[in-house]
């Protein structure tokens, strides 16, 4: 059976505590934004998006396994396709069959 | 609201459509998988509205998990939000009413979008824009976490590696922001303090200590141009 009360709260938590993170920044910098604030919000996008990639990447076990090739083919693959056409959806899609293909047939 | 803006969001938007149906559904095979029905899923894509918090919020729920656990966990995988936050804090300031929703709907993949899209065409509205494709990768994630909710474990063919879309778009914006910016060292000190602390902290908590390692890494960049420039 479903706790519902503890549910609801458990849920009540996660999204108050999900939308503080948000806002936060915005409550704290949007009157008087210190030099250093303005110039992390330039340049953390890049920094932030390479942080992102590793997030996805973080389950790879180089030392067993399939050694993490099945995402290292895939990556480039994304890559080459994106520098080729720059078509995002192309890139995507052909990224994602590529994976799903190395994953299900080759290193199963 | 022009015909051109909403367009433009839409097509915008397809990349993470993709992904969030994909992504949306396993959450909500998982959530019915612990016996709760589909107006739970809707409850917390609604309420929540983060990816990963969510499938950690499927194991808090079923394992019965306290209020401060939940609470320490939500900070720990989450906090990368307030980064977010930092670098929207100049081009979210006069968004009006949409403010509010568009920085409760700040995800990784809406962030990423916004970040890889600051040239608009011609007739786009930019404040429109940006608050429609946030309500748009919302609506899709909503219905791909009900569709899981609903349909549970009946899906036939094999999905195995279709998150991969989400790994894709973000390496993708990677690069187009690599051949953008003459400015390369933001991305490679981002890539390897993560990957360090990915290393010594491991793939559970790697991202706080990344979090710091980066700003510290930008600190002293900035010192370090300043007194070039002087």
């Amino acid at each position: 059976m479903i706790d519902q009360s503890h549910s609801l709260i458990i849920i009540a938590v996660m999204a108050v505590c999900t939308m503080l993170l948000r806002f936060l920044p915005f409550i704290l910098f949007s009157k008087n934004t210190p030099k250093f604030v303005l110039y992390l919000g330039e340049v953390l996008p890049y920094a932030v998006i390479a942080m992102l990639v590793v997030y996805c990447l973080k389950g790879i076990d180089f030392l067993g396994g399939d050694h993490g090739l099945p995402e290292i083919i895939s990556v480039l693959f994304v890559i080459l396709l994106h520098k080729w056409r720059h078509n995002t959806l192309l890139s995507i899609l052909g990224g994602t069959i590529c994976y799903m293909l190395l994953i299900q047939l080759v290193f199963t | 609201m022009s015909k051109v803006t909403v367009k433009h969001a839409f097509i915008t938007s397809l990349p993470v459509m993709a992904g969030y149906i994909v992504l949306g559904t396993g959450f909500g095979i998982l959530l019915s998988s612990k016996g709760y029905s589909f107006w739970w899923a809707l409850l917390m894509s609604v309420t929540i509205y983060a990816g990963s918090m969510q499938y950690v919020g499927v194991n808090l729920l079923a394992g019965g998990a306290s209020v401060i656990s939940t609470i320490l966990m939500t900070l720990m995988v989450n906090a990368r939000h307030m980064f977010y936050g930092i670098s929207m804090i100049e081009n979210y300031r006069d968004m009006g009413w949409r403010k509010w929703y568009v920085i409760f709907g700040l995800t990784d993949e809406t962030y990423s979008l916004v970040c890889g899209n600051p040239e608009l065409p011609d007739g786009v509205e930019q404040k429109n824009f940006t608050f429609l494709l946030t309500l748009m990768n919302q609506s899709y994630w909503i219905f791909g976490s009900i569709l899981g909710a609903v349909l549970g474990n009946t899906i036939i063919f094999n999905t195995a590696g279709i998150d991969f879309s989400m790994t894709a778009l973000f390496v993708i914006i990677f690069v187009e922001q690599w051949e953008k910016s003459e400015q390369h060292f933001p991305a490679i000190m981002g890539l390897a303090v993560s990957i360090v602390c990915l290393i010594l902290f491991g793939a559970d908590s790697f991202l706080v200590p990344s979090m710091i390692g980066i700003s510290l890494g930008l600190f002293l960049f900035q010192k370090k141009t300043e007194r070039r420039t002087e």
